[in-house]
C-alpha cells in the first residue's frame, strides 16, 4: 500500500539520513550513530568524501557571493539539509544585509533543526517540501512571503539532484522551477558523478551501494546529463566543471621567497587541492 | 581579483615581528587546512589564523606568563570548524616547531624558559580545544536530538490530526465500515455498520467474519476472502447477505480491502458495506411484478417464456406443455360481468396450481382465459396427458360464484418432446393449434399435438392472415353456374360462386376460405363485394340480352346477423338498377334452425321488398317442417344427397318418394323447388317428372366465367 500523504517521511531516526551524513562529513555532530556508521562505510570506498562535501560548501559560498555580485538578493536553497558552518544565509547576509533565503528540505529532522536555527532570523525560513513536487515549494507560504518571483532569484540545487532517480523526473522538476523564475535568475548546481573521481568506478560503486540503504539512493550522472539540467539557462564561465575549477579565488602573495616554509605557494590552486574535490560537476546558469 | 587581506594592520615590513607572525600563521594554515571542514578558502583561513598567531605570540612573551589565552585559541579553532582532532595535533606540532622560532625572542638567552612556556601554551590550547569540542559536540547532539524529537512531535501531531479526521470520517460515514484482523476477528466497526446489523455493537465487534456465511453467498465470496487474507488479492467487491442477530437478512454491497504494513505485509482487512436490503426488496418486487400476473399471482407470459426457453435449451431433457383455454369463458364474462369472470379465473388459477406442484412443474397465465402448465420432469407423453387429465378433473368440480354454481370446462393442447429441437414460439404455436383442435372437437378435452394437424392449421392460419390483403388486391373472382328451368331447359338465372385466386395455392374454392372469413369477420366485406359484383353482372346480362335473368347469392350466417344487411342489399340493388325480384339470397337451412323473430326480421324485410330468399341445403338440418311457414322463404334448394341416387336408373324408390313429398309440401306452401348436383340426363328427367322447378349441375354447366352464361343463354341450351 502506498504511504499516505499525511504521514511525514523520515521521522524514524534509526534510518540513516543523507543530511545528517553530510553534517558528519563536514565535521559536525548533528548526527546519530546510524548516520556515522553509514558515512564510515561509504568512506571505506571513498575516503575523500568529506573533501567532496567541503568542496561543495566552498563552491556554494563562491556562487552565492557571485550571485550577490550580480545584484541578486533572493535565494532558494533546495535540499539545504542540516544548517552548518557557512550557511547560505550567513554568506549572503554577510555580503548583502537585505538577502532573503528560503531553505527547502524534505527531511523532517533537518527541517525542525533549521527552524530552530532560523527562529531569530526574519529574512530566512525553511519549507518542508520535496524537490519532486516543485509546486509545493513555489506555492509555500514561506516562499510567497519572502521571495518576489518577479525579480531574479538564485536557485540553489547543491548536492541534491543526485538523490533524485530518473523515475522522479528530475529534469522536469528543474524545468518547472525554472519556469517560475524571473529572467536574470541563477541556477547554482552541483552533482555527483563517476567522472573526476580518483578511484576506479567499481570502487566508487561500493559507496553508491551504501547509499542504497538510505532513503535517498545516490544517482551518478554524466557531464552530459548534468548539463541538461541547465536547459533554458545560459551556462556561465567556466561552464560545467569540477567544483574547485569553478571560479577559484586566487591564493596569497606569489612573491614570497622560496625555501621558506612560511612562504606563500606560487602554484595554481589545483595542485594543492585534494584529488577527491574534482569528482562531480558544478555550474551556474543564468535565465535569459 | 584579489581579496584584500584584512589583518587590521598595515602590511608588515619584511621580517618585522608582524611579518613573522603572518608567516607563522601561513605555516599553521598549511598544516591544518587539509583536515578542516571549513568552507573558507585557504587565503581566508590563513587570514583568520593571523590574530590567533598574534595572540599566541603575545602570550609567549607576557609577563607574568599566563597560558589562558591559548585555551581561547583552542576554542576558536573549534569555532571555525576545525573539529577534526588532526587539526589539533597539526596545530600543536606547528607550535612546537615554529612558535619560538618565528615569535620567540631575538636572542638565545632564555631558550629554556620559552620552550617551557611554549609547552604550557600547547597544553592550554589542547585543553581549550578539547573543552570547546566537547561543548560543541554536546550542544550539537542535544540540538539534533531536540530537532528529531520536535520532528517526531510534529509528525505525531500531524498524525493525530489526521487520525482525528479519519476517526470522524469513520464514525460519521453513512456506509458501514469494519476492520478485522487476518484471522477474521472484527476489531472495529462504526456506527453505521452497527445500525445495519440491528443496533447492538456487541453483535459485530469480537465476532469472526467467517461466522457470517449465508446460504445465498455466491461461491466466489469465500474463495476471494481466502485470497485476500493470504495476501493474494488486494480487494474484492460482492453482493453479500448477512443474518442479523434477530434472524432477519441484511443485504449489502460489500467491498473488502487488504491493509498492509509499510513493508507490504498483510495486516488487516477493511470492509465497506452499503445496505442494499430495501433496494433489493424493491428490485425483487419489481421483478416479481414484471413476471407475475397481477390478478391470479401466477407467473406471467414473460416468466413462462423464460422457463420454456430454459426447458427447451436443456440438452437431453424432455419437456411437456399443456395449453389450456377455458370453454365458454366469454359467455361468463358477458353474462355475469368482468368481476365475476375475474373471480372465476382466480379460482381456476388456484386449482391449476394444485395440479402442478412437483419439481420442474409450473403453471402460468398467458392472458385472458389462457393458462399453461409446463413440466420438465415428465418421462414421456403419458406423464403429460396425466397432467392434462388432472387439470380437466380439477376443473370439473363446479365453481360457486355469486351464489350460483358454474361448471368450468377447458380445452387443452399438449405438446411433449425432447428438449433442444424446437424453439419456444414453435412449441407454443403447436400447443395453441392443438388446443383449438380440442376445442373444435367439442371442448372439455385434450389433444396431443401432431405434425400434420399442425401443418394444416398453419396453412389455414396463413390463409386467414392473407384474407384481408387478398380482398384489397382483388384476388377474389366469381364464377357463375346456370340455373335451368327443368320443364324447358331454359336458363333461369345463375348462382354466384366466389373463388380465390391465391398467388401460391392457386384457385381455392369457398370451402377453403369462407369458414375462415366467417371466423375473422371478413365475410361481411367479402360478402358485400360478392353481392355487388353478382348484382352488377346480372344487370349487365339483363341489359345485353333483354330477358329477366336472375342471380343467386349466398349469405353466410355472420352476414345474416350483420345489422347492415338490409341497408347494404338495398343500396347495392339501387346502385345497379336491378329489380329486387331478380335477386335471390341463399341462406343455409342450419343457419335458420331455431331462428327467432329478431333474426328473421331482416329476411322478412328483404322478402317484402321482393327479394327471393332460398333455403339452401334443405333436408340436411332437421328443419321443423311446421316452421317452414314462418320463414320468409320462397325457394327450397334441395340438398344433392336426395338426388344423387337418381343419376342412374333405376332410382332409389325411397329417395323418389321423399323428393316427391318435399316437392308436394313445397308447392303447397307456394315454394319453388330447386335441385342441385344434376349430373345426368336421367336425373334431370326424373326430377322434371317429380315436379321440381329449376335445377343446376354439371349436366347443364359447370360454374364458369360470366361470358359463358351469356353463351348458354343465347343457345337456349335444351338437353334432349
Amino acid at each position: 500500500m502506498e504511504r499516505p500523504d499525511w504521514a511525514p517521511p523520515g521521522i524514524d531516526i534509526s534510518v540513516p539520513s543523507v543530511s545528517r551524513i553530510y553534517d558528519y562529513y563536514l565535521g559536525g555532530s548533528h548526527n546519530f550513530e546510524v548516520d556515522r556508521q553509514t558515512a564510515r562505510r561509504a568512506m571505506e570506498f571513498l575516503p575523500g568524501l568529506p573533501k567532496i562535501m567541503q568542496a561543495n560548501r566552498a563552491f556554494m559560498r563562491r556562487a552565492v557571493r557571485h550571485a550577490v555580485a550580480e545584484g541578486i538578493t533572493q535565494f532558494l536553497d533546495i535540499g539545504s539539509g542540516i544548517p552548518t558552518f557557512g550557511n547560505v544565509h550567513e554568506v549572503a547576509q554577510a555580503a548583502t544585509p537585505d538577502a532573503r533565503v528560503v531553505y527547502v528540505d524534505h527531511d523532517p529532522v533537518a527541517v525542525a533543526h533549521s527552524r530552530a536555527v532560523l527562529a531569530a532570523d526574519d529574512r530566512s525560513d525553511i519549507v518542508a517540501a520535496d524537490l519532486r513536487k516543485p509546486a509545493d515549494i513555489l506555492h509555500s507560504p514561506q516562499a510567497l512571503s519572502l521571495l518576489d518571483f518577479d525579480r531574479p532569484v538564485a536557485l540553489l540545487l547543491v548536492a541534491v539532484l543526485h538523490f533524485l532517480e530518473d523515475h522522479d523526473r528530475p529534469h522536469e522538476a528543474v524545468a518547472e522551477l525554472r519556469d517560475a523564475l524571473a529572467p536574470g535568475s541563477l541556477i547554482v548546481l552541483t552533482h555527483a558523478s563517476y567522472e573526476g573521481l580518483p578511484t576506479a568506478r567499481e570502487v566508487a560503486g561500493g559507496a553508491v551501494d551504501v547509499y542504497r540503504g538510505t532513503r535517498n539512493p545516490l544517482v551518478m550522472r554524466s557531464r552530459e546529463e548534468v548539463t541538461a539540467f541547465f536547459d533554458g539557462f545560459e551556462i556561465l564561465e567556466p561552464g560545467v566543471v569540477a567544483m574547485p575549477r569553478w571560479r577559484p579565488e586566487p591564493e596569497a602573495d606569489p612573491d614570497a621567497p622560496a625555501g621558506d616554509p612560511g612562504a606563500a605557494l606560487p602554484d595554481g590552486p589545483d595542485d594543492d587541492e585534494d584529488p577527491y574535490t574534482f569528482a562531480g560537476f558544478a555550474g551556474v546558469g543564468r535565465k535569459a | 581579483m584579489r581579496i584584500p587581506v584584512q589583518t587590521g594592520e598595515a602590511t608588515a615590513l619584511p621580517d618585522s615581528p608582524e611579518d613573522r607572525i603572518t608567516r607563522f600563521a601561513r605555516i599553521w594554515s598549511r598544516a591544518i587546512f587539509p583536515v578542516t571542514a571549513t568552507s573558507l578558502t585557504r587565503q581566508e583561513f590563513e587570514v583568520h589564523l593571523v590574530p590567533l598567531a598574534r595572540e599566541l605570540s603575545r602570550a609567549l612573551h607576557a609577563q607574568p606568563f599566563d597560558p589562558a589565552p591559548a585555551q581561547r585559541i583552542g576554542a576558536d579553532l573549534v569555532a571555525v570548524h576545525c573539529t577534526d582532532p588532526d587539526a589539533l595535533s597539526g596545530t600543536l606540532g606547528v607550535i612546537e616547531s615554529y612558535l619560538v622560532l618565528y615569535c620567540g625572542p631575538a636572542g638565545r638567552e632564555d631558550g629554556e624558559e620559552y620552550r617551557a612556556r611554549c609547552a604550557r601554551l600547547q597544553h592550554a590550547l589542547a585543553a581549550g580545544y578539547a573543552r570547546a569540542l566537547r561543548e560543541r559536540t554536546l550542544g550539537e547532539q542535544e540540538a539534533i536530538a531536540r530537532s528529531a524529537l520536535s520532528a517526531r512531535t510534529d509528525a505525531q501531531q500531524a498524525l493525530h490530526a489526521s487520525e482525528a479526521r479519519f476517526r470522524a470520517v469513520f464514525e460519521d460515514a453513512a456506509v458501514g465500515i469494519g476492520i478485522a484482523d487476518l484471522d477474521g476477528n472484527v476489531l472495529e466497526c462504526n456506527e453505521a455498520l452497527t445500525r445495519m446489523f440491528g443496533g447492538v455493537e456487541g453483535h459485530i465487534r469480537g465476532r469472526n467474519v467467517c461466522d457470517w456465511s449465508h446460504p445465498e453467498d455466491t461461491p466466489q465470496v469465500w474463495r476471494m476472502y481466502g485470497e485476500l487474507v493470504r495476501g493474494e488479492r488486494d480487494h474484492y467487491r460482492v453482493e453479500k447477505p448477512y443474518y442479523r442477530h434477530d434472524g432477519t437478512v441484511l443485504w449489502t454491497n460489500l467491498t473488502v480491502s487488504l491493509l498492509r504494513d509499510a513493508d507490504g505485509k498483510p495486516q488487516y482487512q477493511l470492509a465497506l458495506m452499503e445496505d442494499t436490503t430495501e433496494r433489493r426488496l424493491l428490485n425483487l418486487r419489481l421483478r416479481y411484478e414484471a413476471t407475475h400476473d397481477a390478478l391470479t399471482g401466477l407467473p406471467n407470459r414473460t416468466l413462462f417464456f423464460e422457463r420454456l426457453e430454459k426447458a427447451l435449451a436443456g440438452k437431453g431433457g424432455r419437456f411437456g406443455l399443456c395449453y389450456l383455454d377455458l370453454d365458454g369463458f366469454k359467455a361468463v364474462n358477458d353474462s355475469l360481468g368482468h368481476a365475476a369472470g375475474d373471480r372465476l379465473l382466480v379460482e381456476v388459477a388456484d386449482r391449476l396450481q394444485s395440479c402442478a406442484t412437483g419439481p420442474g412443474e409450473m403453471v402460468a397465465r398467458l392472458g385472458g382465459d389462457e393458462f399453461v402448465a409446463l413440466t420438465t420432469s415428465a418421462a414421456g407423453p403419458q406423464d403429460v396427458t396425466d397432467l392434462a387429465m388432472r387439470i380437466l378433473s380439477t376443473l370439473s368440480a363446479p365453481v360457486r360464484l355469486d351464489g350460483r354454481e358454474l361448471s368450468v370446462r377447458g380445452s387443452i393442447g399438449i405438446v411433449e418432446g425432447p428438449a433442444g429441437e424446437r424453439g419456444p414460439a414453435e412449441v407454443l404455436r403447436s400447443a395453441d393449434i392443438t388446443m383449438y383442435r380440442a376445442k373444435g372437437a367439442g371442448g372439455n378435452r385434450f389433444e396431443l399435438a401432431d405434425a400434420e394437424a399442425d401443418a394444416r392449421a398453419i396453412t389455414r392460419h396463413g390463409l386467414t392472415n392473407a384474407l384481408p390483403a387478398a380482398l384489397e388486391r382483388g384476388e377474389f373472382f366469381i364464377e357463375y353456374q346456370p340455373l335451368v328451368h327443368l320443364h324447358d331447359g331454359s336458363v333461369h338465372g345463375a348462382e354466384a360462386l366466389v373463388r380465390w385466386s391465391h398467388p401460391q395455392h392457386g384457385v381455392l374454392g369457398p370451402d377453403r376460405f369462407i369458414p375462415l372469413a366467417e371466423r375473422t369477420g371478413l365475410i361481411v366485406p367479402l360478402g358485400r363485394w360478392v353481392l355487388e359484383e353478382a348484382v352488377r353482372q346480372a344487370r349487365t346480362w339483363q341489359r345485353e340480352h333483354g330477358g329477366p335473368l336472375r342471380i343467386n347469392v349466398n349469405l353466410s350466417p355472420t352476414q345474416l346477423h350483420h345489422p347492415g344487411l338490409v341497408a347494404d342489399t338495398v343500396a347495392v340493388l339501387e346502385e345497379s338498377g336491378l329489380a329486387p325480384g331478380a335477386l335471390c339470397l341463399e341462406v343455409t337451412e342450419s343457419a335458420l334452425i331455431g331462428a327467432d323473430d329478431q333474426l328473421l326480421e331482416p329476411l322478412r324485410r328483404l322478402a317484402a321488398l321482393g327479394v327471393d330468399i332460398a333455403l339452401d341445403d334443405f333436408g340436411t338440418g332437421y328443419s321443423n317442417l311446421a316452421n317452414l311457414r314462418r320463414l320468409p322463404v320462397s325457394v327450397l334448394k334441395l340438398d344433392r344427397s336426395f338426388t344423387q341416387s337418381m343419376q342412374r336408373l333405376p332410382a332409389d324408390p325411397v329417395d323418389v318418394k321423399i323428393v316427391e313429398g318435399i316437392v308436394a309440401l313445397a308447392h303447397s306452401l307456394e315454394l319453388a323447388v330447386t335441385v342441385e348436383g344434376v349430373e345426368t340426363g336421367a336425373q334431370a328427367a326424373q326430377l322434371r317428372a317429380l315436379g321440381c322447378d329449376t335445377a343446376q349441375g354439371w349436366y347443364y354447366a359447370r360454374p364458369g366465367a360470366p361470358d359463358r352464361i351469356h353463351a348458354l343463354s343465347l343457345a337456349d341450351a335444351v338437353p334432349s
